[in-house]
Order: C-alpha cells, then sequence, then structure tokens
C-alpha cells in the first residue's frame, strides 16, 4: 500500500498515512487531486478506480471516505477488507466511532493504524491483538496523563461535554460540526 | 488562516517553554495543522526534542508528528539516529514498537544503514510484537539499504516458521514483497511456501502466498503445473471473494506461462470463467468490476472462453457505473470478430446516442474506431459501412475527437482503393453541410473532420459526382470562419477540384464553362488572401496568381488543363509508421555537414538542396497518408508552383517535373484488390449505417451459398482459388470474404530497414538494486557496519576498519555545525535514563561491572592489534560509538521521604555567563505533591534567574504537581560571574504533601554544586586546529596523575567525555588529546595518557585558575574509575 488518506464529504482530510517518501508539495497536490476524483463518485458506483500507474481503493462510512492507493498488483479486495478492518478497530476503541471521534483524537487513530499496519503491510490480522496493544501503550500513558501539565487542552471546551460513546453520526450538535473545522476552537 | 497563524504563534511560545508535556502538546497540534496542509518543517526540531522524552506518552506524540512530517530531506532526521537506536533497545516493548513504527514512515538511507544491524538483533527479541514490527521493517530497510538484504535474508527465512502467526505473516508479507520485484532469487523458497499455503488457514497469509506464486511461476513452468491443482482446490472451496479473485488471477497468470501442453488447462480455464461470471453477475458493483478485469486478462489468451459471455459483457455496458461501462468497452475489444463486429458497433452506436457525459461519449468513440481499426481493419468486411460509421460520429455534439475520426477518414480513403468512390460521396455532402459543423462546434474538434473530407474530395476528384457544386461548397465564405490549418486544406484542395475540373471542361471541349470555373476562381480567393494565417494567405496567393496567369492564356484560347492537372499528378501510398526512421542514411552522406558552404551563390542554392531531396524520395516512394507528410507535400508543391508563377514561360515550355513522380515504380505492384459487386456501390443520400447491416447479412447469406457452391468446385479443381491476403485466412468458417481490401501490404518500409529492439528497463526503478542473489554465501565485507567497541576490533582484519574509520572522518566534516547539536542532543537522552525505575538502575550497575571485567580482558589483548590501530585517527570519543554503561550526568541534590531531587548542570553557548540547572523531582510518598517552591540564596558570583518583579527572597514556583511515584522536571537558569571557581549554593524546596489523612508543610534542604566542568560545552575540535592552539603559546599548563585506574582507556576517555564535556580530538593508541570550552570561552585542552596502571592527565588552559580547578575535579572522577 502507498498511502491511506481519511477526509469527509466536505472534502476536508481527517488523516493521512504515507508509507512512500515523497514531499510535502507532492502529497498535497495528490491529495487535493484525490479527493476531488472520489468525491465526484456516485454512491452507486464500484470502489476502485485507476490513477496514474496506481490503483485507488476506496469506501465511504457514514461521512467519511477513506482511501487507500494500492500497486498494481495488488488485490483490492484485500484492501477492501483492510479498510474495513480499521474501520472496525476504531469503532472497537471509541465505541461507535465517529468523524468527531477521529478529529479529537487524530492521535489515537494514527496509533490504532500504526499497530495495525506498518509500512503498508498489514502487521496484525487480529483485531484482539490490536486492541490489546493499544490499550496497553493506553496504560502506559494514562499514568503520566493523570498529572502532566496538560493545562492548555487542545480540545475546544465542547470536548468536555461530548461523551463520544454516546454520539453517533447523525445526531450531534450543530454547536461542534462549527468547531469540527477548527478543533482548537476554544482555549 | 488568521486564526491559524494566530495558532501557530501560540504553539511557537509553547515550545520555547522548557517543560516537555507543554512541547508535546504543542507538537501534537502540529501534527494536526500538517494534516490541514500547513508547513511545520521549522518545528523538526522539536518534534525530536518530544521524541527524545522519557515518558511514552510523549515520545509517542514525538514519534508520530516525525513519521507525518519528515521525509529524505528533512536534515535533521540524521541527529534522529541515536536517539531511535536508544528507543530500539529500551526495556520496554512499546518504546520499542513506537520507535520502529516512526521509523517505518521516514526511514532514509543513512538510517537505514546505522540501524540495520539493531533491527536485524531485534527480529529475534523474545516479544513477537516486537519481533513482527522488526520484520516487516527489514523491507523499508532494504529499499534504502539493498547491501543489507544478504546478510538479514536467512534470519528472515527463520521467520517463516516463526511459531508466532503475527510474525510468520510478516514475513510472508516481505519477502511477497521482495519476490515481486525480483522474483528468480527467491525460487528455492518455493517448496516452502508450498508447505505454508497447503496448510494455513488464514486468508490474509494465503492471498499473499498465491500472489508470491504467481510471480514465481512465469519462471519455473514445473511449479505452475504443481500449483494448479491447490488453486482449484482452493477456488471450490472458499468462501472469501478476496481469496477467490487472487486464486483465480493467479491461475490465470500460470496458464499464461504455460501457454499449451496441459491436458486440462482447458477445463481450469473454464472454472474461471465462470467463477468470473459468477462475480460478474454479482449485484455487488466492486466484483463487477473486478470480475471485468479478470475476464479481460484471461481473454488475453484465450479469447474463445470469454466471448461465450458476450451477453454478459454487452449487459455491463448497461451498467449505472461508468468505470464498469469502460471495463466492459475493453473487454469488447478483444471479444470482435468479423461475425459480429457490426452487431457491436451497432450497439455501441445506440449508447453513444444514450450516453450522458462527454468524458464517456468520447471514451465510447475512441473505442468504437479502436475496435473497428484494430490490426489493420481486420474485422472489417465493409468499408462503406465504416465510412458511414464515421460520418454518423461526425454528427455528435461536442467531441473532442474530430481529429481522430479526420485521420480514419484518411486512412480509409487512402489505403482502401475500392472505397474512394463512395468516401468522395459522403465526404463531399458533408463539405456541403459543413455549415452544420462548423457554425454549432467552432470550438470543439469536430471541424476537423472537414479537413479530412476537403482533402479526400481534392485528392480523389475524379470520383465526385458533381465536382462544380462541391467546389462551390468549398469557396463559401463561411470557410473562412474555420480553423487556420482547415483553411489552408481547403485552399490546396480547391486547386485540385478545380484542375479537375478544367480538364473535364476541356475534354469536353466547353471553354466556356472552364472560363467560368476560372472566373469562380478569381472571385472567390481573395477571401483567402486576405486571411491572418500565414499558411492560408500565401497559398491563397500563390494560387490567385496562378488562375489570373490561366485565366490570361484561357482567353488566347490556349488548352491549359494538362499543364493544370499536371500538378498534381501522382499517387499516395501509405507508409508505415517508422519508415522514415528506418531509412538508413546512404554512404557518404554527412547529414551534419553543410550542404554548402553557407555563403555560396544562391543559383547552386536552389540546385543542390533538390537534387539531395530527390536521391531520399527514390527510397521511399511517394508516402503521406498523414498529416504531417501532407503538409511536406504541400511545401514543395508551393516551392514549385512559386517558380512557375514568377516564370512566364515555365508552363510552356517543359513539362513539370512532377512526371519524375510517375516514373516511379512501386504503384503498379500494390495489390488492387477486387470488389465484390454485390453491395450497390451508390447509397442514395447521407446513408445510415443500419442499412449496411441488413446488406450485409444478405450479403453474407449469399456469399455462404456461393462459397458453399465454390468449395464443391474447389474440391475437384485443387485450391486453384484465387489468393487474397496471405494475413486473411481463406479456409475457416469464420471467413467472411470482405467487401473491400485493405492494401495491407503497402505499409511500406525501406528494404534495408534493421528490426529495432527496444530497451524497455528502466534504469532507475529502485527495485532493481533489490535484485540480489540470495544463495551465495555472504561475504565478509558485506556483513553490515556494525558500530562496534574499539577494543574489540583488534582481532579483526584491517579491511574491515576501513569503512568504519571512513565514516568517522567524513563524518565530522560534513556536519560541523549540527555536531554541536548532536552533542546537546545525546546530553539530554542521558539525562532520562535517570528518570528510570530504581530496579532498572541495578540491573545497569551489574551490567556495569560485566562491562568492566569485559573491558579488562579484552585491553589485555589489546597490544596484539594495537600495531594495526596505530595512527589510526579518532575523532571522537564521545559515548555513541561505544557500548558504555548507560550512565546519568543527573547527581543526586537531597533526598527525604517524601521527594528526591536530582539535578544537572548544563552550560549554554548562547549566554555566556548563563547556566541551567535542570532538577529533577521524585515523588516517592503515597501524597500528592503541591505548591512547591524553590528557594535559593544567591552568592556574590552565582545568582537565580527570578521571575520580574520578585524579590531575592521569593521562593519560585514549580510549576508542577507530583501525583505519588512520578517525576517531573524542572529547569532554572543561573547567572555566574566568575566561571573559573566552583560554586556552591544553598537552597530549600518547601511543599505541601497531601494524602488522605491531610496535607503537611513540608521543606527540603539542598546545595547546589556549580563545578568548574559543568560550565564546559562539550565543543567539536580538529587536530589541526587543536595544533595551533597549542602553539600559540599563550595557554597556561598544569598536570595531575592518578594510579591504580583499571578501567580500559576506552571507558575512561568516555567518562571524561560525559562528566566534564570534552570531546576527544585524536586519539593514537593509549594517548589522546581531548578538548572543550567553557561558556566564557576558555579553551581547555587535555593530553591523557595510559600507563601500565595510571592515568596522566597534562592540561593546557586560557585561565590557570579554571586548569587547576578542573583537573582536581577530574582527578576526582578518575580516582573512582
Amino acid at each position: 500500500m502507498q498511502f491511506m488518506l481519511l477526509f469527509s464529504r466536505q472534502g476536508k482530510l481527517r488523516l493521512q498515512k504515507w508509507y512512500v517518501p515523497l514531499s510535502d508539495k507532492e502529497k498535497k497536490k495528490i491529495t487535493r487531486e484525490l479527493v476531488q476524483t472520489v468525491l465526484a463518485r456516485k454512491p452507486k458506483m464500484c470502489s476502485f478506480l485507476e490513477w496514474r500507474d496506481l490503483k485507488i481503493v476506496y469506501k465511504r462510512y457514514a461521512s467519511l471516505y477513506f482511501c487507500c492507493a494500492i500497486e498494481d498488483q495488488d488485490n483490492e479486495l484485500i484492501t477492501l477488507e483492510i479498510i474495513h478492518r480499521y474501520v472496525e478497530l476504531l469503532d472497537k476503541y471509541f465505541g461507535s466511532v465517529c468523524e468527531l471521534d477521529i478529529i479529537f483524537n487524530f492521535e489515537k487513530a494514527y496509533f490504532i493504524l500504526d499497530e495495525f499496519l506498518l509500512g503498508g503491510e498489514v502487521q496484525e490480522t487480529s483485531k484482539k491483538n490490536v486492541l490489546k496493544a493499544i490499550e496497553q501503550a493506553d496504560l502506559l500513558q494514562e499514568v503520566s496523563y493523570l498529572f502532566s501539565s496538560l493545562g492548555t487542552s487542545m480540545f475546544c471546551s465542547c470536548w468536555g461535554s461530548l461523551s463520544h460513546h454516546s454520539y453517533s453520526f447523525r445526531n450531534y450538535s450543530e454547536a461542534c460540526l462549527a468547531c469540527s473545522v477548527h478543533p482548537f476552537a476554544v482555549y | 488562516a488568521k486564526y491559524i497563524s494566530q495558532c501557530i504563534d501560540e504553539i511557537k511560545q509553547e515550545l520555547k517553554q522548557d517543560n516537555i508535556a507543554v512541547k508535546a502538546n504543542a507538537v501534537c497540534k502540529l501534527t494536526y495543522l500538517q494534516m490541514l496542509g500547513y508547513d511545520i518543517s521549522w518545528a523538526a526540531f522539536n518534534i525530536i526534542e518530544v521524541m527524545s522524552a522519557s515518558k511514552f506518552t510523549f515520545k509517542r506524540v514525538g514519534y508520530l508528528a516525525a513519521s507525518q512530517s519528515f521525509h529524505e530531506g528533512t536534515d535533521v532526521i540524521m541527529l534522529t539516529t541515536n536517539q531511535i537506536r536508544k528507543d530500539l533497545s529500551s526495556p520496554s516493548q512499546y518504546d520499542t514498537g513506537v520507535a520502529l513504527t516512526g521509523l517505518s514512515c521516514f526511514v532514509t538511507p543513512d538510517l537505514a544503514r546505522d540501524l540495520a544491524n539493531d533491527i536485524m538483533t531485534l527480529m529475534s527479541h523474545t516479544k513477537p510484537y516486537i519481533r513482527k514490527k522488526a520484520v516487516l521493517i527489514m523491507y523499508k530497510v532494504f529499499l534504502k539499504y539493498p547491501e543489507s538484504l544478504r546478510p538479514a535474508f536467512p534470519r528472515l527465512k527463520e521467520k517463516l516458521e516463526d511459531p508466532d502467526p503475527g510474525v510468520q505473516s510478516a514475513a510472508v508479507n516481505v519477502i511477497c514483497e521482495l519476490a515481486r520485484r525480483n522474483p528468480k532469487n527467491y525460487l528455492s523458497l518455493a517448496p516452502l511456501f508450498f508447505k505454508l499455503m497447503t496448510s494455513s488457514t488464514n486468508n490474509w497469509v494465503l492471498i499473499k502466498i498465491i500472489k508470491l506464486f504467481g510471480a514465481l511461476t512465469p519462471l519455473e513452468p514445473r511449479l505452475g503445473k504443481k500449483l494448479i491443482e491447490p488453486l482449484t482446490n482452493l477456488i471450490h472451496s472458499t468462501s472469501a471473494m478476496s481469496l477467490l479473485y487472487e486464486c483465480v488471477n493467479t491461475v490465470i497468470a500460470v496458464l499464461i506461462s504455460l501457454s499449451s501442453g496441459m491436458p486440462n488447462h482447458s477445463a481450469s480455464i473454464q472454472l474461471c470463467v465462470q467463477k468470473l461470471r459468477i462475480l460478474i453477475e454479482d449485484s455487488d458493483q466492486n466484483l463487477k468490476y473486478l470480475g471485468l478485469l479478470a475476464m479481460s486478462k484471461i481473454l488475453k489468451t484465450h479469447p474463445k472462453s470469454v466471448q461465450s459471455h458476450k451477453d454478459l459483457i454487452l449487459q455491463c455496458l448497461d451498467d449505472k457505473d461508468e468505470s464498469i461501462r469502460l471495463r466492459a468497452l475493453d473487454l469488447l475489444y478483444g471479444m470482435v470478430s468479423k461475425k459480429n463486429l457490426m452487431e457491436i458497433v451497432k450497439k455501441l452506436m445506440t449508447h453513444v446516442d444514450k450516453a450522458e457525459g462527454t468524458t464517456y461519449r468520447d471514451e465510447l468513440l475512441t473505442k468504437i474506431i479502436d475496435i473497428c481499426s484494430q490490426s489493420n481493419y481486420q474485422y472489417i468486411t465493409n468499408f462503406e459501412w465504416y465510412i458511414s460509421i464515421l460520418v454518423e460520429l461526425t454528427r455528435l455534439e461536442g467531441t473532442r475527437h474530430g481529429h481522430l475520426i479526420a485521420a480514419q477518414m484518411l486512412d480509409v480513403a487512402i489505403r482502401v482503393k475500392a472505397i474512394r468512390k463512395f468516401a468522395v460521396s459522403q465526404m463531399s455532402a458533408l463539405l456541403d453541410s459543413a455549415h452544420l459543423l462548423a457554425s454549432s462546434t467552432q470550438r470543439n474538434g469536430i471541424c476537423e473532420v472537414l479537413y479530412a473530407a476537403a482533402w479526400i474530395c481534392g485528392e480523389f476528384s475524379e470520383h465526385l459526382q458533381e465536382p462544380h457544386h462541391t467546389l462551390e461548397a468549398m469557396l463559401r465564405p463561411k470557410v473562412t470562419t474555420l480553423p487556420g490549418h482547415i483553411q489552408a486544406v481547403y485552399v490546396q484542395n480547391v486547386v485540385k477540384l478545380y484542375a479537375n475540373i478544367l480538364q473535364q471542361k476541356e475534354q469536353a471541349g466547353e471553354a466556356e464553362g472552364a472560363q467560368a470555373v476560372t472566373q469562380l476562381m478569381v472571385d472567390r480567393l481573395p477571401q483567402f488572401v486576405q486571411s491572418a494565417d500565414l499558411e492560408v494567405q500565401e497559398r491563397a496567393s500563390c494560387i490567385l496568381q496562378l488562375v489570373k496567369h490561366i485565366q490570361k492564356l484561357q482567353a488566347k484560347d490556349v488548352p491549359v488543363a494538362e499543364e493544370v492537372s499536371a500538378l498534381f499528378a501522382g499517387e499516395l501510398n501509405p507508409v508505415a509508421p517508422k519508415a522514415q526512421k528506418k531509412v538508413p542514411v546512404p554512404e557518404g552522406l554527412d547529414l551534419d555537414a553543410w550542404i554548402n558552404e553557407p555563403l555560396s551563390d544562391s543559383e547552386s542554392e536552389d540546385e543542390r538542396p533538390r537534387a539531395v531531396f530527390h536521391e531520399e524520395e527514390q527510397r521511399r516512394p511517394k508516402h503521406r497518408p498523414s498529416e504531417a507528410d501532407e503538409e511536406e507535400l504541400a511545401r514543395r508543391r508551393e516551392a514549385r508552383k512559386q517558380e512557375q508563377a514568377n516564370n512566364p514561360f515555365y508552363i510552356k515550355s517543359s513539362p513539370s517535373p512532377q512526371k519524375r513522380y510517375q516514373d516511379t515504380p512501386g504503384v503498379e505492384h500494390i495489390p488492387v484488390v477486387q470488389i465484390d459487386l454485390s453491395v450497390p456501390l451508390k447509397v442514395p443520400g447521407l446513408p445510415m449505417s443500419d442499412q449496411y447491416v441488413k446488406l450485409e447479412e444478405e450479403r453474407r447469406h449469399r456469399q455462404k451459398l456461393e462459397k458453399d457452391k465454390r468449395r464443391k468446385k474447389r474440391k475437384e479443381k485443387e485450391k486453384k482459388g484465387k489468393r487474397r491476403h496471405s494475413s486473411l485466412p481463406t479456409e475457416s468458417d469464420e471467413d467472411i470474404a470482405p467487401a473491400q481490401q485493405v492494401d495491407i501490404v503497402t505499409e511500406e518500409m525501406p528494404e534495408n530497414a534493421l528490426p529495432s529492439d527496444e530497451d524497455d528497463k528502466d534504469p532507475n526503478d529502485p527495485y532493481r538494486a533489490l535484485d540480489i542473489d540470495l544463495d551465495k554465501p555472504l561475504a565478509d565485507s558485506e556483513k553490515l557496519p556494525i558500530q562496534k567497541h574499539r577494543n574489540a576490533e583488534t582481532s579483526k582484519s584491517p579491511e574491515k576498519d576501513v569503512p568504519v574509520v571512513e565514516k568517522k572522518s567524513k563524518k565530522p566534516k560534513k556536519k560541523e555545525k549540527k555536531h554541536k547539536e548532536k552533542e546537546r542532543d545525546k546530553e539530554k537522552k542521558k539525562q532520562k535514563e535517570k528518570k528510570k525505575s530504581p530496579k532498572h538502575k541495578k540491573k545497569k550497575h551489574k551490567k556495569e561491572k560485566e562491562e568492566r571485567t569485559k573491558g579488562k580482558k579484552k585491553s589485555k589483548k589489546q597490544p596484539l592489534g594495537s600495531e594495526e590501530a596505530a595512527g589510526e585517527p579518532v575523532q571522537n570519543g564521545a559515548p555513541e560509538e561505544e557500548p558504555l554503561p548507560p550512565e546519568s550526568s543527573y547527581s543526586l541534590l537531597a533526598e527525604n521521604s517524601y521527594v528526591k531531587m536530582t539535578c544537572d548542570i548544563r552550560g549554554s553557548l548562547q549566554e555566556d555567563s548563563q547556566v541551567t540547572v535542570a532538577i529533577v523531582l521524585e515523588n516517592r510518598s503515597s501524597s500528592i505533591l503541591k505548591g512547591m517552591e524553590l528557594s535559593v540564596l544567591d552568592s556574590l558570583n552565582a545568582r537565580m534567574a527570578r521571575p520580574q518583579g520578585s524579590s531575592v527572597h521569593d521562593g519560585v514556583p514549580v510549576p508542577f504537581q507530583l501525583p505519588p511515584g512520578v517525576s517531573n522536571e524542572a529547569q532554572y537558569v543561573f547567572t555566574i560571574q566568575s566561571i573559573v571557581m566552583a560554586q556552591k549554593l544553598k537552597g530549600t524546596l518547601s511543599f505541601i504533601a497531601k494524602n488522605d489523612e491531610g496535607a503537611t508543610h513540608e521543606k527540603l534542604d539542598f546545595r547546589l554544586h556549580f563545578s568548574c566542568s559543568s560550565y564546559l560545552t562539550t565543543t567539536p575540535c580538529y587536530s589541526d586546529a587543536f595544533a595551533k592552539l597549542l602553539e600559540s603559546g599563550d595557554l597556561s599548563m598544569s598536570s595531575v596523575k592518578v594510579d591504580g585506574i583499571r578501567m580500559s582507556f576506552q571507558n575512561l576517555l568516555a567518562k571524561i567525555c560525559f562528566h566534564h564535556h570534552f570531546s576527544v580530538v585524536e586519539r593514537v593508541d593509549s594517548c589522546a588529546s581531548m578538548y572543550s570550552r567553557s561558556i566564557q570561552g576558555h579553551h581547555v585542552c587535555l593530553l591523557v595518557k595510559k600507563g601500565e596502571n595510571s592515568v596522566s592527565v597534562d592540561g593546557k588552559c586560557s585561565d590557570s585558575t579554571l586548569l587547576s580547578n578542573l583537573l582536581e575535579e577530574m582527578k576526582a572522577t578518575l580516582a573512582k574509575c
């Protein structure tokens, strides 16, 4: 796999992981191009497209698009499976995951991805193992989190009130949607 | 944007703070901003700082930021090497894990080279979690540093049989990826994989293995045969679509490589096609798409088995999804035959009408043309039908492919002689309705068609029914709105037409009619003369002059038609596209030489070039089917006409030079084709292509009857039958005699053209470097560079040392500047050591002891190798090169039952009288420590930097609280007046300890000891500069000797470097020179010599007090050794 992108229906990038070294400029260009092409596709269309010399596999989950670029000989179906597995992992970890979870805990989302894929290859196929690794790593940092001077939280004020477990995509408040654009809105 | 820039400013502020937690937080924010597309490369150094944090929380964030923002161009990446190495060997598996993950994203060739060995060690780590990560990252390392592949491969192979499935699958992944690039080196692993494949139940792994086999089979056909059976079994049994798809793909690959000679391979093809059919029929768009994709692969080798599914594929053309329709189109391309071409194209034409969205329609259009024209119009039996299809296509709104259609029209008209008459009639109709095309489609490409139409009408004007009518159509004022290049063609072909009409009229004896035509020309041509397009203008004015001249002649009743039409005599032959390139350069012809001396007179210039031209022309007689050639021709004609126009006697006196063309042989040799006259050649008006389908059916029916008859005859006559064309099968059932035939042979090639073989391999392929034979035994020189303890090298061969030395001497030169940062970095890393639990410490002490004993043993060996080592310059004895026992520069400050204070004092280069004191507070109690305050009694010489407005007696608050069992670091700046003397400051830490029972106020006194060494900063120095310094003579000298030292010299130096902030300048044998600099710029030079059981240190320094104090401190340190 060459890279993985997550972006919202509005075309906002939510997560990006590059497994090939590219310059920032190149990355930006690719991202823009891909977001446009993928968003332009109708829901009924199949999830694969050929782009440059790569194959793009994407899938939409609620308002998020998961988009992977694979090489010519790679298996598209297994890539879809990888995307699905990642979503399942996020879901398990956050408890019915939503876009906001990924915005506010983007570093967590990255950590999960890193446990699951490494250098573009599947590292661990067992969901249980990935989650276990993440949990233990979290535990390790939990200890220090308690006291560390996180005086300046990077989350907006609604973060506290939003118990993310109970919210799903459809019913988060509008105020929150607004600050989802500027995740550091208030502190 | 304003908000963001404000944010960034804020982050910059936060990064400046000393608190690592704040920094980590800032870096975390930066990572998010980076995702939003902001440049954060300026913060690279801060990211490294956070990476080197001791706490996992921060380290994790740091590595994440690094993996997101670092790339090969990031220069600070060099600084991370040691940090990563340290993290890799960290006792916590998650530290290691996070380092590996990060490394996988930003590994550079340098990092790969330096860390390859560490990662290899990790491949046999006790924890599968680490093993699997290490195995996967090796792939990235191989890519960056191919030399590591051979030494690492045996271990990688071992991992294929790892007890942990995760590690196993990781190894499979890596080998599969490697094998895909260079399969031949991995053939030997096939049996192992075969075993894995038959035993594994993990689909993820199976897919990878099967993919691997797909890559291997083209090299080893026997493997393919063996594979077929288990693969078909899998296809039958599996329920996972992804696995099924992979199997089918591989079976296809296997079958392609086997080509033939397999008894049951048609069965497996059938199976594949059946399964694919199921995929295509599935309602899931994705499966449908993949099914079609795989189908097209089969099509290449086994077209027959796919053709039976034509119905299904035609169905897919109706699919809602464009990409599926495109795939289906691709398939159709391979599926056409003579029989079904018309039917398929008809279907496509209806799609063209229906299709919304120009891109898809354009795609359809090109596909129709592709399908029809593939392999020299092999499948077209009726070219009239094809021409009318093309004409129909011109009526499409807004297509971009006008030029494509035009090219097809030209191609067909030129190459199929029999069709010319029909084509001309169609084209004249097209010209007639040109206003329709031109008016609505000025902006898009369809008017290109007029280009072809005009050319065909002009070139083959003898076939025109009503040339006069067409001539008028071409001279309409509206034409001037067309693009220039089309107008140019118009003008040129108007003359051809004119010549033709003239001849007709003259032969019929209608002098008046001829004059009328001339008058028409004279009337209409001026509109072109005014054209803004140069080409048009030039041609038009030439021709106008010519016509006016003809008019004069006509007035004198001179017959001119012969001469005029002679202008355009000659036949055009199609030429193979590569022919021009293959014309060999005639011997003795130097294309680079001047044909004439640049300054020769004009007469000879006129003559010579033409001669050269002529020579070439004989080699490739007349070929200009394409636009480019047409232009060339036009240019030459232009030149001729110019000549003629300039010479009023020309026409009368001599026959035109064009005659030469007629003499050239070749035209007669082109096989002229019989026309099947069963098709009425003239179809009234613009025929619809559908008519042809019907006609074709009738014709076919008749033909069949005929054929049957013929066949009977033939049996008697023994193949007397006319040989048509070699490339067309004459006997098979499929054969449907084409109505017209293409001049296939006429793609001319120069006789002595060489078959050119193209070099298709890309030398820049990054994977090529991995094409390494893995079966060869490892050579010594190939071993990974391992940074070893120097003493251990003594028994090694001298060659081995060369790369190491080279690297060392290179490094500092390149990175003089960075070195400082590096040193500082190193220091920081060391501080972290301190924070580890006491348990670890004990372990380390043990290790230290072991190390010491080892060192002793090694030092005994030393004399053996010392000859080789002699004279070998050592640039830096800093601890990075040797596995020294981890040490801490933090010293104990004070402790009680609540809290333990340790501190480290560092000088800063920027401020010449400031030192930073980092105090680590560790909570040892079960209560929370709050409200900590630090008060220090300033001395005359040293005072603490306090926040503005606070008095000397106020305490300085500690910016954090400590929950039980944790520690944190606070940094304070002190200003020092004189640094030549050691200092001691008294201070008190006061705090509130709060637990369940209540809160108590506590105090802890401490003494800060500013030693002279703490004013020194590690500064690299080079031997030449060092020598100059010593020679300058303004340094005072002092020396000290310590007995009873048993530590190895190497470790000794490291200790001095570490505790007293020196760096090694040069080391020869058991003698070393060292250098350091104080924050106030004093130079300190040392010469350290090791005797039997003693060490002597000679020092030189610009300040004698400082030197003596330093040496005292050093003595104390050495005495502990």
